[in-house]
């Protein structure tokens, strides 16, 4: 495609930085949601500088002995494990995990969403049937049997737990933009651009897409969530990745140590992190949600 | 030869009962017949009018025409060439010739394209010109369609009101320098004030490049005004087809009499006749065999259940009706 | 259908009628200096395009305005009740349905699907009267005969209607409780001819029935001349011009009568060029101060940007609102002409 008619296309779905902000702003707790996630951001890029030290690297205090279980102090800002090492280290360099994972799966399950459901949505019949006989086996599947089973096969490695993670998650999208795209399909200008000769493939992506986005986004936001409290879960259970720290990853410390009921703020720590993470993108894509429906936009 | 030939065009709609009702119960489908073997020839420089009520059929023989929909039966020719055995550069060629203007204009644009973009969509989806000469096109279409360039190009349609989006509409299709153009009821949800200005732009247009049109509409005044032959269609079947005015002064058929003596006048004094038919329109579903009006007619009789009569359309000066009692009915109104 | 109506024991009295909406782009004055009178056994016909406030209207006299509207007027009395004063109970109470009632735009999506016709009809009644079930049953399949439905069709559902049917189960219901005025919204708006025609026609055989005024609002002008005795042309929320049917259409005076009488085709006259009114109709927003059709208007003045024109008595129940209105002898065949309307290009 040229680069005039990408210019086009992106004009029609108006993905101009300034509409963006435009939507972002409009709400409170959108715009309190997105400087969270600006931190976080920000956080995870400068992590290994910000971190003052390694994750699993054992401290000692000042008197030699070793730093375990202490509470949070001006050396230690968020305490200790009993192992004696730095949660404030871990936590930061936990986002980074977290954020990249999140990130890459939710992107990865959008996109796969997206195409499966427009092309589901605007060809119908056997495609559509074949499509979403896949989409239902999958929504069959329950994700921890089956990341376990993975994991089992082929280790603790990140690149599965991605996998696994958009294996599940991109099938509520799917479903949602085929609805979008079926109803969208019916207008008439869509009739229109098929009577000015346009090809399917063109439809759908230069007609219908554009008009999908807002939806699209929401979801993109959604799913990023989503897999934010996925990897948390299976990190938490022991099937996260074993060589990078993640918050679930360190809760799963926590819990093997015994010490849980001991160490509440190695407890608090990630999970106030998580939490604030998911309810930021969330109210975020509330945000998007307006634009998608309309409705709920007020007078 | 004719621009367009429909020949014998059928269009039926399956309607399959539901998945226990068709297993268990080993209920047949039904159908709807949309249109039934219709002839249709339409003469280079020709406006010809389609009128009729819901379900007759105007709209989906319109898709035909258009190669949108496929028939279920009967032959497309376009200058001679059937359209079912063209090969895909044919098609094409079709989609080029053959364009269509759209009823609705607050829907017939994509929301999120500019006025520009939508007018430029059917020469770069056919890739017609290169872009440079697409935008210059564009422009000069826009101004002929009385859109200053300038001023419209770069909007959105939601900025534009129903008359200016009707005018993107006719720009998009005409930019393309089409043969002919299908009108489906251009006008009806346009305001009054607003249509005749679309209209004479439509004629305008049309004395220029010369193309030909069917133009579908509900509304016979409008009709009277543009069209040149005039054909009435009752659920799926033509009833009447000649020259316009002979059409709507002396109208042949009982459906077209009755039709004609219904539509209100805008003056207070005149008092219209009570038209004599019964009824209501039922729906193209399963109908009876002949002629689909028979069932509401005051003068049929045994045979018109069975056999109906299909008008030949080659001749643009002929009025002919499709009923064998024509003998019967008074020399003027129902 | 007469000339002479009894407008001394006016069933409606409307004076001054304005109704302001509060939007996020400020007040929109939708309807300003709206001033009527409908007699007993009338029909008064109210024609206009979109946008010039008819909704606006028809909501304001069944007190169906949305919250941040506000309505004001000098006067509106029905039967010599005073309408604002009364409390929004009594209102719903005493008039709405029993006393006024709509028939509103596209009836035929205003009935329930999961309910019969019937039934829905019998909820309508025993909402306002105390009879009993089988009363009311009764009455519905007078009323159904009334519009020429059978009686045995109250026990169908909506969906088995076809859209000239709910139409006329809409009207049945509006008659209901046999109200002094009916509001009609575009009657016959996306019917089909044949029925469109039969509908008309009930409505002007129920006319001889009941006693009923008619306020029949509609863009299309050849429903408002079968059917009207009077007829007020509506533009920016406001009357432009009233005037008997058949007066108006004989002397039509304001310059946007003219340019409508032009640009609506009729079947009799073929050839009939037809003209149409450059420009669109406009969105008000802000206090009427000037006349809202000049910027469309081949025949403004000066003073027509300035300054707004008060209702002009052209004689014979005929108001114009225009500063040429007395010459409209002369602008008549002026408007006929293409070329006037062009010259605004």
């Amino acid at each position: 495609m040229s680069v005039s008619a990408m210019s086009r296309w992106l004009h029609s779905a108006r993905l101009g930085v300034g509409e963006h902000y435009r939507i972002i702003q409009a709400n409170t707790l959108s715009r309190i949601g997105f400087r969270v996630i600006v931190v976080f951001l920000l956080v995870s890029l400068f992590a290994p500088w910000i971190a003052p030290h390694e994750p699993w690297e054992m401290l000692y205090d000042s008197e030699g002995k070793l730093a375990s279980l202490r509470p949070p102090s001006l050396e230690f800002p968020l305490g200790t494990t009993h192992l004696g090492y730095d949660l404030f280290s871990q936590l930061v360099l936990a986002a980074r995990t977290t954020l990249v994972i999140g990130a890459v799966s939710g992107t990865i399950s959008i996109v796969i969403g997206a195409n499966i459901g427009l092309i589901a949505g605007y060809y119908g019949g056997k495609v559509d049937e074949i499509l979403m006989r896949l989409t239902d086996i999958l929504y069959g599947m329950p994700f921890l049997p089956f990341i376990i089973v993975l994991i089992a096969l082929f280790g603790r490695k990140i690149e599965f737990v991605i996998l696994a993670i958009v294996l599940i998650i991109w099938r509520t999208s799917a479903r949602v933009i085929r609805a979008q795209t079926i109803s969208i399909k019916q207008r008439q200008f869509i009739v229109a651009a098929r009577a000015r000769g346009a090809s399917d493939l063109r439809i759908i992506y230069r007609h219908i897409l554009p008009n999908v986005l807002p939806l699209l986004l929401l979801y993109a936001a959604f799913n990023i969530a989503w897999s934010i409290i996925t990897e948390a879960s299976a990190s938490f259970l022991g099937f996260g990745d074993g060589e990078t720290i993640s918050w679930g990853g360190m809760l799963y410390e926590l819990w093997l140590s015994g010490k849980t009921r001991v160490a509440w703020w190695w407890f608090a720590a990630p999970s106030v992190c998580i939490v604030l993470l998911v309810t930021s993108l969330v109210f975020v894509s509330r945000a998007y949600e307006e634009v998608a429906n309309p409705r709920l936009r007020k007078r | 030869m004719a621009l367009v030939e429909l020949k014998h065009l059928t269009k039926h709609f399956e309607v399959r009962p539901g998945l226990v009702d068709r297993t268990l119960r080993n209920k047949p489908s039904r159908y709807i017949k949309a249109v039934e073997r219709l002839n249709i020839d339409v003469q280079e420089n020709e406006i010809l009018g389609i009128a009729g009520e819901s379900g007759c059929g105007k709209s989906t023989t319109c898709m035909m025409i258009a190669g949108l929909l496929p028939p279920t039966s009967g032959e497309i020719r376009y200058r001679g060439q059937n359209l079912g055995t063209a090969d895909a550069a044919a098609l094409k060629m079709h989609r080029r010739n053959v364009q269509m203007i759209f009823q609705d204009p607050y829907e017939s644009l994509n929301p999120r394209f500019r006025i520009a973009d939508i007018v430029a969509e059917g020469p770069r989806a056919l890739k017609l010109w290169p872009e440079s000469e697409i935008s210059e096109r564009v422009i000069a279409m826009l101004a002929g369609v009385g859109l200053n360039p300038g001023k419209y190009a770069e909007r959105f349609p939601h900025e534009l009101s129903g008359g200016e989006r009707q005018r993107v509409g006719i720009a998009s299709a005409m930019v393309m320098e089409p043969e002919m153009i299908i009108a489906d009821e251009p006008l009806s949800m346009l305001d009054v004030s607003i249509r005749a200005g679309i209209l004479d732009l439509f004629r305008e247009l049309q004395d220029q490049r010369g193309f030909s049109s069917v133009y579908v509409s509900h509304d016979l005044s409008i009709l009277g005004n543009v069209a040149d032959r005039l054909m009435i269609m009752y659920l799926g079947q033509a009833m009447e087809v000649g020259p316009v005015e002979q059409v709507i002064r002396s109208p042949q058929h009982p459906y077209t009499r009755a039709l004609i003596g219904a539509v209100a006048i805008p003056d207070p004094r005149v008092k219209r006749p009570i038209p004599k038919i019964s009824g209501d329109i039922s729906r193209p579903i399963d109908p009876p065999p002949g002629c689909r009006f028979a069932p509401r007619c005051p003068y049929a009789d045994d045979s018109c259940g069975h056999t109906f009569l299909e008008l030949d359309t080659s001749d643009p000066g002929r009025h002919q009706a499709a009923c064998h009692r024509l003998h019967v009915l008074p020399d003027e109104g129902l | 259908m007469s000339d002479t109506i009894n407008i001394a024991e006016p069933v409606l009295e409307v004076k001054d009628l304005g109704v302001r909406y509060e939007t996020s782009q400020g007040m929109v004055h939708a309807v300003s200096g709206v001033t009527f009178d409908v007699g007993k056994n009338e029909v008064f016909g109210i024609a206009g395009e979109s946008g010039c406030g008819k909704s606006t209207l028809i909501r304001a006299l069944l007190r169906l305005l949305p919250d941040n509207a506000d309505s004001t007027a000098d006067r509106m009395r029905y039967l010599g009740m005073d309408l604002f004063a009364m409390s929004d109970a009594d209102f719903r109470e005493k008039i709405l349905w029993q006393e006024i009632s709509l028939v509103p735009q596209s009836a035929m999506n205003s009935l329930n699907p999961v309910y019969r016709v019937g039934d829905q009809v019998i909820e309508a009644i025993r909402a306002h009267r105390s009879i009993s079930k089988v009363e009311a049953a009764e009455r519905v399949a007078e009323l159904f005969d009334v519009v020429g439905l059978q009686s045995d069709l109250m026990q169908s559902f909506p969906h088995e209607f076809s859209g000239g049917m709910r139409q006329r189960a809409m009207i049945a219901m509006s008659l209901a409780l046999d109200p002094g005025l009916i509001v009609m919204d575009e009657p016959t708006t996306g019917l089909d001819v044949l029925v469109q025609e039969r509908i008309l026609r009930r409505i002007r055989e129920i006319r001889a029935e009941i006693s009923s005024s008619i306020i029949l609002i509609t863009h299309d002008i050849a429903v408002i001349a079968e059917l009207s005795d009077r007829i007020a042309i509506m533009y920016g929320g406001q009357f432009m011009e009233q005037a008997s049917a058949i007066e108006l259409f004989d002397n039509p005076s304001h310059p946007y009568t003219l340019g409508l009488k032009n640009a609506f085709p009729s079947i009799q006259n073929l050839g009939n060029e037809l003209i149409s009114i450059p420009g669109s109709p406009p969105t008000i927003s802000g206090p009427i101060s000037c006349c809202p059709f000049e910027p469309r208007c081949p025949f403004h003045i000066e003073q027509c940007a300035i300054s707004l024109p008060q209702p002009l008595d052209c004689g014979n129940g005929h108001e114009v609102r225009c500063f040429r209105g007395d010459e409209a002898e002369q602008l008549r065949p002026l408007a006929a002409d293409k070329n006037t309307w062009r010259s605004l290009n």
